[in-house]
């Protein structure tokens, strides 16, 4: 186990080195940028030269990226210039939104998934399998953005239960709860469409394992052999990527957060990204970055712990 | 007489398929009384294991079945719904299967499985459960019981497995055990160990048994009846004694004429194969199906009608599916003295292995996060020698290392110390790439798996016809002619140049194989397990083949089997290995005779042997092959040897003890003394 | 008995020969395509949609950038206007049309580029050992453990976004993920007993890894660019809702979802059409993926 956590903490470090020094890189195909941004469109260039000078933007690439990583060794991580804010606050306060967001809906994903995709694997071509995996399928073809209109237009355009935003403020006389009911439901949907597929495949090849057939002709009733020999063997394969559902979960809502104005991590990377707010994107980039190992390393872990044949 | 547990009674069983439904079994019927043995025997395809899942009204998707009834103790299993079976299947109805690895779910404790049938059937609570686990592990002489309970399935070996699997069929007592291939898979001693073991279960239980296997030899050993199954129909049936000794239908007498026992030897009696192959079930004619390979086919008369199965009248119980049943010649087993060679490997070796050893170094991230395992010694200090013209065979048991073997010599692998010429060329550094092509021309292989050993991509002319450009500079335009040459060596048809491999049957597959094997006329050809994957009666034309062409060519053969009998057929010399070293080593005539290494004694010993006399297996190993990290500093096989001495067989490496010029064993036992204790055997070995 | 048929084998020249087996052996898994109806249906989409947009200077009714201004107080469908118009005026139907055309030619080239460059490394990856592996899968797996579509981000607003770029970014991002399939395969697929009868007549690295072992590989790699393909123009559409897709004035779906959405209260319409549009496209990519799987199954 110590092997494990050695290996997966050098890869981490690694993957952060990697990208922060590419994101700092990217930089460097724009000379002058940051400096232009502040100073708006109507400076002259001898302004926008001395202000770049002043922050030291005209050192070499790996003395400044040096100098970064020192900073952020430090703990600081910068100042924001789309927010007027230090970055740790900016990121904070956007991760925990997403975060209950995230919650939620994986908390919805998981037991959803399961059930259909266990359901539908367990008699692989019968009329309820066939009429999942079309669901699933089309579920998952359908971008969010889409998935968001869709439903948008019918419960909030059409039948007007629920707001079309979820800003999480008061105004518009809207309950928190009402505004995260469609994000929720689109993220919900379109996720669940490809775990759902993942897990209905793994099912479908364990319903043919030869110990399924011992499990059966035990005499042990259809609900013993799929709930004790297949649900936990179907589970194998497919935990690994439900563990990284929680990955896509934090950083890749940006399109939902965008259809319902939800005040999320991915709308902030989006900002920041489109501002050239490199201080922000910089951190934002490394804090994804570092949720995307490590959940692979949860998935790592979960894996192991279903498996014996890994853990001997 | 009582009334039988099983009665099959015209049982039609039909699978649909993408061309239609294709009938498997048209009309089967057969009985089993209680405490009896019955054998299903049969190639790949004859039906056998649908039989065994239509009793347990198991055919999956696509099977059905359309006629007949099953009766088990006095009911119609076709008429009982989905809860009366439940109550049937795991406790009147128990099966065992081929590949117990598979049959045992991964991710559950061995006691859970077991524990959990004694919990729905009978309804005991789970410590009365465990305790009725326990006993019958015991009585499946499982060691340490206790400790296995709490054990998954891929920690055991094997032998273990297949004992759990026989014990969690037998914890709820049931009338009838289905056996499908149950040794198909294991080692010839785990085999023998398995077999014994059913043996004496039978004995003190009142277990009826149907045993399905493809081979002859464990039949014998388990069954008092045996039925013969020919594409789905059985041609005939009889007790173990009427079938092996006064076999009448012409297809039991076809297997067991292509069969290798110990006793035959190619150069006094040739193997005869059964002519052609299995036709597809979809094609099924109103007479005989055997007709077309039937050598006493008589136009008309066999071809025109259903064949009733007629009963002899001296031999009760022995029936016969054959229209000229009363028509054919006697039958009389082929059997030869074992003859004496006047060869000498030594003389002129083509190949001269010397000392080799060969080392695997764990690969890093095999299996994710398990310990850095240590390395792995394939091969230790081997010496060989095979003589031009000859034929070498290396046998043994898995892992023993008789495929590192063949992959130095051809360089697939590297050899890590000792000496391999090739033709007094040192080969044994020398990859397989770094070759010259002469070199390469010189060696080739031939491999066991056919599904592999041809790329599913390339048609068989491609193959073979790249396989010419590489080893002989040919020219394209005259390629076509010399694939279709070829072709013919190996005994196809050359618009067989064509297809695909999957158009092709195992047998073809490995015909294609030896003939782009053949194509740079090599000197050496390494044939890895070349017929083990193969029916009894396609291996037989496929052994006749390569000792035709190692004849006809002069080349060299080096054939590595885990089948004594085949050895015995074909070989001049014989390596016995075991855990990557030679235990044994000498002309075939001297190995398979007294002074024997204790382990080829129990080798042979494991055999089945198609004689009905014959009793079990007089040594049966005890405990596993030992793992890499257990073999003891000594002799390798210290840990299960049955004349094992003491304390100096775990400690000090055995001599090599030289017996003549071509024959030599690595143990501890002076070789007078091994043929002392082995005369008995000699007698017994005689009359096989 | 074998003189006929080498005869056989001998009068008919091999390349007639060869391409009658080939045109057989395409009609048979034609025939196999359309006995599953999921195939059938997610390839009458595509063919669908491939034809429309070819087609769509012939039969749109309007230019696709055109303002009707005529349009603007009724947006909605009408007979001049079947799908209405958008926010400035544009014929709707014409701008559906007009943009299936980019994102037909975008994601296929993606994918071709992804598939081509993951082939190599993966056959690489998984043929060679040690470190050539280790860097290879390296590299793949901080690429993927990145989040896609901020990658995307980060890299499209820095560089600005246009067809070439949209289609090496895809290309980078899903060439890791292709390696990754056909890694897995190869390590497989380097143990056949085939590979090691090559070895032993000395062919090539390059021979055994293109002729021996990739063709094997192109069943689940043909389902994985079908998927890939639908994922794709799903991404094409994300980029567009997000404001950093296809530059505009002319057509993108997703572009047109992100312009109109706000107004959906008043003109769903606006949104809706496009958000038809590229669903049944994907629609119609992932069901060919779950037939064709179904059919590799079967063999």
């Amino acid at each position: 186990m110590a092997r494990f956590f050695v290996k997966h903490t050098l890869f981490l470090l690694l993957t952060l080195f990697v990208v922060s020094f590419l994101v700092f890189t990217l930089n460097e195909f724009s000379p002058g940028a940051v400096a232009r941004k502040l100073l708006g469109a109507y400076a002259t260039q001898d302004q926008v030269d001395t202000l770049t000078k002043q922050m030291g933007l005209d050192r070499p690439l790996l003395v400044r990226y040096v100098d970064y990583l020192g900073t952020v060794a430090t703990g600081d991580l910068g100042y924001s210039q789309r927010f007027k804010l230090p970055v740790k606050d900016v990121i904070w306060k956007h991760l925990r939104h997403t975060a209950l967001l995230a919650a939620i809906a994986f908390a919805c994903i998981v037991p959803l998934s399961m059930l259909l995709g266990v359901t539908a694997g367990m008699r692989e071509g019968s009329r309820l399998d066939r009429a999942i995996l079309m669901f699933s399928t089309i579920v998952a073809s359908i971008p969010e953005f889409a998935l968001g209109v869709f439903l948008a237009s019918v419960f909030v355009a059409w039948l007007g239960w629920l707001p079309g935003t979820a800003t999480l403020l008061a105004g518009g006389g809207w309950s928190v709860p009402a505004q995260l009911v469609l994000p929720v439901a689109v993220i919900v949907l379109f996720d669940s469409g490809y775990v759902v597929s993942m897990i209905r495949a793994s099912m479908v090849e364990v319903m043919q394992r030869p110990y399924i057939r011992t499990a059966v002709l035990k005499g042990l009733p259809f609900r013993s052999v799929i709930l004790r020999h297949a649900v936990r063997n179907a589970m194998l394969t497919p935990i690994t990527v439900i563990m990284l559902q929680i990955n896509y979960l934090v950083a890749g809502v940006v399109v939902v957060e965008t259809v319902f104005a939800y005040p999320g991590f991915g709308r902030m990377m989006l900002e920041a990204a489109l501002f050239k707010d490199i201080a922000l994107v910089e951190a934002g980039a490394l804090v994804a970055v570092f949720l995307a190992v490590v959940t692979n390393i949860l998935g790592d872990i979960a894996y192991v712990l279903l498996d014996p044949r890994i853990r001997a | 007489m009582t009334e039988p547990v099983l009665d099959v009674q015209h049982l039609a069983v039909a699978y649909a398929t993408r061309a239609g439904e294709v009938p498997v079994i048209p009309d089967l019927s057969f009985q089993l009384n209680a405490g009896e043995a019955l054998g299903l025997v049969g190639e790949s395809g004859c039906g056998k294991s649908t039989v065994a899942l239509s009793i347990m009204r198991y055919l999956g998707r696509g099977g059905r079945i359309t006629g007949g009834r099953i009766v088990f103790e006095g009911r119609d299993l076709g008429e009982l719904d989905e809860r009366a079976l439940r109550s049937i299947r795991g406790r009147r109805i128990a099966m065992v299967y081929q590949d117990p690895m598979a049959s045992l779910n991964p991710v559950m404790t061995v006691g859970r499985q077991l524990v959990e049938v004694p919990m729905i059937h009978d309804g005991v609570a789970r410590a009365a459960a465990r305790a009725r686990a326990l006993a019958m592990l015991r009585e499946v002489k499982i060691a340490d019981a206790e400790a296995v309970m709490e054990r998954y399935p891929h920690q055991l070996s094997g032998g273990q497995q297949q004992r759990i699997v026989i014990a969690m069929a037998l914890i709820a007592e049931p009338a009838l055990l289905i056996m499908d291939e149950p040794t198909t898979g294991l080692d010839v001693t785990v085999e023998a160990a398995v077999l014994d073991l059913v043996r004496e279960l039978r004995r003190r239980r009142d277990t009826a048994i149907l045993f399905i296997s493809h081979n002859l030899g464990s039949v014998v050993r388990v069954c008092d009846r045996v039925g013969v199954m020919y594409r789905g129909e059985i041609v005939e049936e009889g007790t173990v004694r009427h079938i092996f000794t006064n076999p009448r239908h012409p297809y039991t007498r076809g297997l067991l004429d292509c069969l290798p026992t110990l006793g035959r030897d190619k150069r006094r009696v040739p193997l005869v194969p059964i002519p052609g192959q299995v036709e597809p079930l979809s094609e099924r004619t109103l007479g005989c199906g055997f007709a077309s390979r039937c050598g006493y086919v008589e136009a008309g008369r066999c071809t025109s009608r259903p064949i009733p199965m007629a009963a002899l009248e001296r031999e009760a119980g022995h029936h016969v599916a054959c229209l000229r049943l009363h028509e054919l010649p006697r039958w009389r087993p082929r059997r030869s003295a074992v003859t004496t060679l006047d060869t000498d490997a030594s003389a002129d070796p083509m190949i001269a292995v010397h000392h080799l050893t060969k080392v695997y170094e764990p690969r890093r991230r095999r299996r994710r996060y398990g310990l850095p395992r240590p390395p792995v010694r394939a091969l230790a200090d081997v010496t060989v020698d095979a003589g031009r013209r000859q034929t070498l065979a290396i046998v043994g048991e898995s892992g023993c290392g008789k495929s590192t073997l063949a992959k130095v010599l051809s360089g697939l692998e590297v050899a890590t110390a000792g000496e391999v010429k090739l033709d007094g060329v040192e080969v044994g550094a020398v990859r397989v790439e770094a070759r010259s092509r002469a070199l390469r021309r010189t060696l080739q292989m031939v491999f066991q798996n056919p599904d592999s050993t041809l790329n599913p991509s390339h048609t068989v002319g491609y193959a073979i016809g790249r396989a010419l450009r590489r080893l002989h500079d040919r020219a394209p335009s005259d390629a076509a002619a010399d694939v279709a040459r070829l072709l013919e060596v190996v005994k196809l048809a050359p618009a067989m140049a064509s297809r695909m491999p999957r158009q092709l049957s195992g047998g073809e597959k490995q015909r294609v194989a030896i003939a782009r094997a053949l194509a740079g006329d090599p000197a050496v050809i390494v044939a890895d397990e070349p017929v083990s994957a193969l029916d009894v009666s396609v291996q037989a034309a496929v052994i006749n083949l390569l000792n035709e062409i190692q004849a006809a060519r002069g080349a060299t053969l080096v054939f590595i089997s885990h089948d004594l009998a085949v050895v015995r057929y074909l070989a001049d010399h014989v390596a016995v290995m075991y855990l990557g070293t030679v235990a044994e080593f000498g002309r075939v005539d001297r190995v398979f005779a007294p002074p024997y290494h204790p382990y080829t004694e129990a080798l042979l010993s494991a055999v089945p042997v198609l004689d009905p006399d014959q009793d079990a297996a007089r040594i049966i190993l005890e405990g596993p092959v030992p793992r890499a990290h257990e073999i003891p500093r000594g002799c390798p096989f210290a840990t299960r040897c049955p004349r094992r001495v003491g304390q100096i067989c775990d400690d000090v490496p055995p001599p090599v003890q030289q017996l003549g010029a071509d024959h030599r064993i690595a143990c501890h036992i002076p070789a007078e003394e091994l043929r002392r204790l082995q005369t008995a055997t000699v007698a017994e070995a005689g009359a096989r | 008995m074998s003189t006929p048929a080498t005869a056989e084998v001998l009068s008919a020249s091999p390349p007639a020969a060869a391409r009658v087996r080939a045109r057989a052996r395409w009609r048979r898994r034609l025939d196999a395509l359309l006995a599953s109806t999921p195939a059938t249906v997610g390839l009458a989409i595509v063919l669908a949609w491939v034809v429309l947009g070819i087609l769509a200077p012939v039969v749109a009714p309007y230019p696709p950038n055109a303002n009707d201004l005529g349009a603007l107080a009724r947006p909605t469908p009408s007979t001049a206007h079947w799908l209405g118009t958008d926010q400035l005026g544009r014929d709707l139907l014409s701008r559906i049309l007009w943009g299936a055309r980019p994102v037909l030619v975008i994601a296929p080239l993606a994918v071709l580029g992804a598939a081509a460059l993951g082939s190599l490394l993966g056959l690489s990856a998984g043929y060679h050992g040690r470190w050539i592996s280790l860097v290879i899968t390296r590299a793949c797996d901080i690429v993927l453990s990145f989040p896609v579509i901020i990658l995307y981000m980060i890299i499209l607003a820095h560089f600005g976004s246009s067809a070439w770029n949209i289609i090496g970014v895809l290309t980078l991002t899903k060439a890791p993920i292709i390696a990754r399939i056909v890694r897995g395969m190869t390590l497989d697929l380097r143990e056949r007993e085939y590979v090691a009868a090559a070895k032993m007549r000395g062919e090539s690295a390059l021979y055994i890894m293109f002729v021996e072992i990739l063709p094997n590989a192109r069943g689940p790699l043909l389902v994985d660019m079908c998927l890939r393909t639908g994922y794709n123009i799903v991404i094409i559409g994300v980029l567009g809702f997000l404001g950093i897709g296809l530059p505009p004035p002319d057509p993108d779906w997703g572009g047109m979802v992100k312009d109109t959405y706000g107004m959906m209260t008043v003109w769903p319409h606006m949104s809706l059409f496009p958000c038809a549009a590229i669903s049944s496209l994907v629609v119609g990519f992932n069901l060919l993926a779950v037939g064709l799987r179904e059919i590799g199954l079967r063999d």
